[in-house]
């Protein structure tokens, strides 16, 4: 196995307050790896630390066997791309130029937007069947299409490795598992992706790999199998989780559903109306 | 360039509107070069500028012909192109840098810093020799304060933008009314006539400082245009983009700074064509500076010799070409905030 991404004791503080404090954990090439954890626990610090949007306070982050903090800007932009969550800006470009703006890093000399680049870009939008949106001005669309575009432009980008921050946050049922399928396909290319993501069934469901992130530091690591389980669940989200296995398929639900409905299944749970387990308060 | 139409990208059309500016742009400067107190046919004027271009006879023009086409009408019209032009292509990238499409050079500040530099220049000549260069430091400092000031939290706001460019413009706009009141009757009436804007005593000489510059200018920001195009979507996305914000940020308002300073140096402050000439260049072409930087420029030129050309033959004696384009320029601005206020100040 090779590790394409190699993160090594990285510090972050913000005013004050440590948000990181010694993350270490590598990903390997191919891998689709998911980074899991509550709210503010720093997994979009620890992007913006690996990007070098923000400058390490301790550590180093290693990608494809290089420093990136010794790489310019430009040479970086080939090896890894960057979904944010949510932008938008002042000026009306249409999705087909924001697309093309992923071929920047791969444009030769000073001005080169080449016949292929085009290509590359409306293949992009074919590949996430969103080409219909291709002349719509980019920032009148809704936020989940506007997700969208930029996983396009991140394909078109075309790097080795990919970052995605909640690519899946303001997505619909359909497109979430669209997103989460191409993202499969794109590791089976040999690419390797790190997607932060707030919902532990698609983590669960879909990555190779899952690393945990709570109280500035790494709290697990491994196989969704090993990882995605009651007791780490309990540790970062406070005892709301049960995980029930269905048919084989891992499923994390809410306890306070799966505590009234367990207590109520010797009666069969399936035909309970949901009314009857009303007010009983299951820690009492 | 990277023109070439491919599915859907329709720059074939794009390019054939900039050619139709660029022809209008031509017939305009033939309108104005020949309408003035002496009217003169397109045949004088084409006479005039062949022998001129090529180095021919002068005594075969008449004497009058070559002292109002040549030596006044020729200077005066290049220097409102490229006066326009500049301020609309600094204009262009302002807003595309800063992410806004309402600041210009005028509402940043730079204007009233350059004209606080170049009027040190009139009062001061032995210390601020070059009235070009001390408007660009003082222009460079206007922009510069304004941005820091506006800057909150790694973000640079709409609104703060805005008014921090107020303040640094009034900073700027009450020093130089300090330097009026200190300044001798000469120098202060030369600062006043320069403030207004004019074209009054352009020259050759003034033309052949201002044309390099803004030249070398021009093609470098539409050299840049593409990424221009990816600074105009943030900081942290050009750096994934693989474009230096801050090293292209530095290259593109140094520059935009540079020929505003320019500008203003020679004609004194021509407010909002850096704001309306971009506008109206992404309406017509989109938001792409591949695009804009080129219209912008050519419709800047376009506008500002349009106020020009009135200024001179309006009334009989001349009116500032400042006040007129703040008056033609007050209407497109109330279009503005009634249609697009809200898209802009969100």
């Amino acid at each position: 196995m090779i590790a394409v991404l190699h993160v090594k004791d990285v510090h972050y503080t913000y005013a004050g307050f440590p948000v990181l404090s010694g993350v270490s954990f590598s990903v390997n090439k191919g891998e689709l790896c998911g980074l899991f954890g509550p709210n503010g626990c720093g997994k979009t610090t620890l992007f913006k630390c690996c990007l070098r949007f923000l400058a390490l306070h301790k550590g180093t982050v290693h990608m494809d066997g290089e420093d990136v903090s010794r790489k310019p800007v430009e040479a970086l932009a080939k090896i890894v791309s960057y979904v944010p969550q949510e932008h938008k800006p002042p000026f009306p470009y249409l999705v087909r130029e924001v697309v093309l703006m992923g071929r920047t890093p791969h444009l030769g000399g000073l001005f080169g937007v080449k016949k292929k680049d085009k290509e590359i870009a409306l293949d992009a939008l074919d590949q996430l069947e969103i080409s219909s949106l291709a002349d719509r001005p980019y920032n009148q669309l809704s936020g989940g299409q506007r997700q969208m575009v930029l996983i396009a432009r991140a394909i078109a980008q075309d790097t080795p490795i990919m970052f995605l921050d909640e690519p899946t946050s303001t997505l619909d049922f359909h497109n979430q598992m669209k997103i989460w399928e191409i993202m499969r396909k794109i590791t089976e290319e040999g690419k390797t992706i790190l997607a932060c993501s707030h919902d532990p069934n698609h983590v669960a469901w879909f990555c190779d790999r899952v690393i945990v992130i709570a109280n500035a530091g790494v709290v697990a690591d491994g196989h969704p199998r090993d990882v995605i389980n009651e007791e780490i669940l309990d540790l970062i989200y406070k005892d709301t989780c049960s995980v029930r296995s269905n048919d084989g398929v891992r499923m994390v639900m809410p306890r306070c559903i799966t505590e009234k409905k367990e207590r109520c299944s010797p009666v069969s749970a399936a035909e309970q109306p949901y009314d009857s387990c009303k007010g009983t308060n299951p820690k009492t | 360039m990277g023109y070439d139409d491919v599915g859907g990208f329709s720059e074939y059309k794009k390019i054939l509107i900039l050619f139709f500016i660029a022809v209008l742009l031509f017939a305009t400067a033939l309108a104005a070069i020949v309408m003035g107190k002496y009217g003169f046919t397109v045949m004088d004027v084409y006479r005039t500028v062949f022998i001129h271009m090529t180095f021919g006879d002068i005594s075969n023009i008449e004497k009058l012909n070559n002292t109002i086409i040549w030596d006044i009408r020729a200077p005066r019209i290049l220097l409102t192109i490229f006066v326009g032009g500049a301020l609309a292509i600094a204009g262009a990238v302002f807003q595309g840098v800063f992410r806004n499409p309402l600041v210009e050079p005028y509402i940043l500040g730079v204007s009233s810093g350059a004209a606080f530099g170049a009027a040190l220049g009139i009062v001061f000549p032995a210390i601020f020799f070059s009235l070009q260069l001390s408007a660009f430091a003082f222009g460079s400092i206007a922009v510069a304060v304004a941005y820091l000031l506006a800057r909150v939290r790694g973000e640079t706001p709409v609104v703060t933008l805005i008014l921090a460019g107020v303040i640094v413009g009034s900073i700027f706009a009450a020093l130089v009314s300090l330097l009026k009141y200190l300044s001798t009757d000469a120098a202060l009436r030369e600062i006043v006539f320069w403030m207004m804007g004019g074209f009054y005593y352009a020259t050759w000489n003034d033309v052949r400082i201002l044309v390099p510059v803004v030249t070398i200018g021009f093609i470098i920001l539409w050299a840049l245009g593409w990424k221009l195009n990816i600074l105009s979507m943030g900081d942290d996305e050009a750096r994934t983009l693989g474009v230096n914000p801050e090293k292209y940020k530095f290259i593109v308002i140094g520059i935009a700074t540079a020929i505003t300073a320019f500008a203003v140096s020679l004609v004194g402050i021509v407010a909002w064509v850096g704001l309306m000439m971009p506008h109206a260049s992404r309406i017509l072409l989109g938001p792409d500076n591949r695009y804009v930087i080129p219209a912008s420029f050519m419709m800047g030129g376009i506008y500002l010799m349009i106020c020009d050309t009135l200024a001179r033959t309006l009334t009989n004696a001349e009116i500032p070409v400042g006040i007129i384009a703040s008056i033609l320029g007050a209407p497109y601005l109330c279009y503005l905030l009634r249609n697009k206020g809200r898209v802009i100040f969100g």
